[in-house]
């Protein structure tokens, strides 16, 4: 056990420095550490090996590696594609925030008590279960088309703004509900406690219940915000050039689908980061709630 | 456990790289008695867009053989040797008549345009149409009045996808405010009545037909000036198809001979009156 310190070893500013038994030990665990990596390595490209020689065993390959992964066609509807792209990402932020304010304000319509507020809970109600009954793709149909054709002064006839209102429509029925399950989710110990400090309804609402419950949803509502920044392409059924929409055009200019090759490359390289951002806020600001032991103390592994 | 894990990996390895052999190529080319290497043999099979529009085929049913290009694939199968009742019809959306693999027509004909940058992809036959664009508003619209593309820029047109409608519209008009893409012709009509957008481009025999029968109050406001001798419709093969040759051969024989241009006059509108856009 307290094995003298041979000759030879630096020491430490403490005074401290590893023993045999433990440098031994620290050797054999890097020599297994080793081995390992090197079993990953092989077995990752003898994985890889074998899915490349079958797809280029089959005999369609060079025409499809032509007709999807051509690189010219690609560099060249690579500018439109980026265009497009950018108005999905515009849609999808000023969509987000709408979203969540309309959401908010129908899971706390829901969520009121007192028999003088059932017309509000019943609207709410039956706002989220038509949107999320109906389908986008016909909410966006609906929207785009009747509401121009009703030619009601005001009404706004671009495409983006149509598509952005039944967007926003359709995604705050879902939102509404993850959220009222968030603040339902909030133990009742909370809701008394407050009470017993002498806080009002709206004020536990305010201080108490809404923090926690809008800090445990948030991985269903990126969730919800991933989706949404690829349902924001649908609004190109209206006449709006979005990335798959920039895609379409280009792929019947060449006869050559990498355009849209193309175009799922930048979403998924959109959708990383994203995601990445709010694992690595969520994590720093104590968010993932119940998974933490303590405020601020992370998720304990 | 080693050795017998280790073997278990090496066979599902081999039965994966086994399961990918080729499928069997059913014999391609040439066949024994000199007739035509179609998919089914002894039959010709054409592909179109679902729904088909007028006047290229009327009431969305080609095997009637009423409507131009539903005239013109007859004749063809006419030509190569197929009587009426060997021609079958298939529906093929514009990806599925460029995607790689095996396809599931011989031809297809649905207003394609022919083009360079298609043709490394596809095969056509010669041109069976050649026509311009042409724009269509409604009565009482912001551009019902205009006679010259510089009264269009300000705007808002529509067209459809993947079309060379929308290209002219881009190119020729080039209107401040992005063109409007649709995914079928339906839409842009639609998009038209519901005054999403001001005017739309689509060609010729289109713009004759539905303002004179579709549209209510439909104006055509004139042809775009053509670009290059204007755009013309080919037959479609697959890229190296057998068949190519001899369709592009029955293409030229029925221009020769005066049969397109019967078909043309019986189910295409008279487009000398449409007044060409400055």
């Amino acid at each position: 056990m307290s094995a003298p310190a041979p000759a030879g070893s630096p020491a430490a500013p403490g005074g401290w420095s590893p023993s045999a038994v433990q440098r031994e030990r620290d050797a054999y665990r890097r020599s297994r550490a080793r081995r390992s990596t090197l079993a990953a390595l092989v077995s990752t490209l003898a994985l890889a090996t074998v899915v490349v020689l079958g797809v280029r065993a089959a005999p369609g390959w060079p025409r499809v590696r032509a007709s999807f992964l051509d690189p010219a066609v690609a560099l060249e509807s690579l500018p439109t594609v980026l265009e497009g792209l950018w108005l999905n990402v515009r849609v999808m932020a000023v969509c987000a925030v709408l979203v969540v304010v309309v959401a908010l304000a129908l899971a706390l319509a829901r969520t009121l008590h007192g028999p003088v507020f059932l017309p509000l809970r019943l609207l709410a109600t039956a706002y989220v279960d038509v949107f999320r009954g109906l389908p986008l793709i016909l909410v966006l149909l609906l929207v785009g088309f009747g509401l121009p054709g009703l030619r009601l002064h005001g009404v706004p006839t671009s495409a983006v703004v149509l598509g952005g209102l039944a967007l926003v429509l359709t995604y705050s029925a879902y939102v509404a509900e993850v959220f009222r399950a968030g603040i339902e989710s909030v133990h009742p110990s909370q809701v008394a406690a407050a009470r017993s400090l002498g806080l009002t309804r709206g004020q536990t609402l305010r201080h108490v219940v809404l923090p926690q419950a809008v800090r445990r949803v948030v991985p269903p509502l990126l969730n919800d915000l991933v989706s949404l920044s690829k349902d924001s392409g649908l609004i190109s059924i209206l006449g709006a050039v979005d990335a798959v929409r920039a895609a379409q055009i280009a792929t019947a200019t060449h006869a050559n689908f990498t355009p849209y090759v193309v175009a799922g490359v930048l979403f998924v390289l959109l959708t990383i980061p994203l995601t990445r951002l709010t694992d690595a806020l969520a994590r720093r600001s104590g968010w993932l709630g119940a998974q933490s032991g303590l405020a601020g103390a992370g998720a304990l592994r | 456990m080693r050795p017998a894990r280790l073997t278990a990996l090496a066979a599902v390895a081999v039965l994966a790289l086994a399961a990918c052999a080729p499928a069997d190529d059913p014999a391609g080319g040439t066949t024994d008695d000199g007739t035509l290497p179609t998919l089914t043999p002894g039959v010709l099979t054409f592909a179109t867009s679902d729904p088909a529009y007028e006047p290229w085929v009327v009431g969305n049913d080609p095997a009637s053989g009423e409507g131009f290009e539903a005239a013109v694939a007859y004749a063809v199968a006419e030509e190569l040797g197929f009587a009426a009742d060997q021609v079958e019809w298939v529906t093929a959306s514009f990806d599925q008549i460029i995607a790689p693999g095996a396809k599931k027509f011989d031809v297809a004909v649905n207003q394609v345009s022919i083009s360079d940058e298609r043709r490394a992809n596809l095969d056509f036959s010669s041109p069976y149409y050649t026509t311009s664009q042409a724009v269509v508003t409604l009565a009482g619209s912001a551009v019902a009045d205009a006679t010259t593309l510089a009264e269009l820029q300000g705007a808002r047109i529509g067209a459809m996808v993947g079309t060379t409608s929308l290209t002219a519209a881009q190119q020729i008009i080039a209107p401040d405010a992005n063109v409007s893409v649709f995914n079928d012709n339906d839409q842009v009509k639609q998009a038209l009545t519901s005054g999403l957008v001001d005017a739309v481009v689509v060609d010729l025999p289109t713009a004759l037909y539905i303002t004179a029968a579709e549209l209510d109050d439909g104006v055509l406001l004139g042809q775009l000036p053509d670009s290059a001798g204007g755009d013309e419709f080919g037959l479609v093969l697959d890229k190296g198809s057998a068949l190519t040759s001899a369709v592009s051969a029955a293409v030229d024989a029925l221009r020769e001979d005066g049969t397109l241009a019967d078909l043309e006059a019986r189910w295409l509108t008279d487009a000398a009156g449409a007044p060409v856009l400055t």
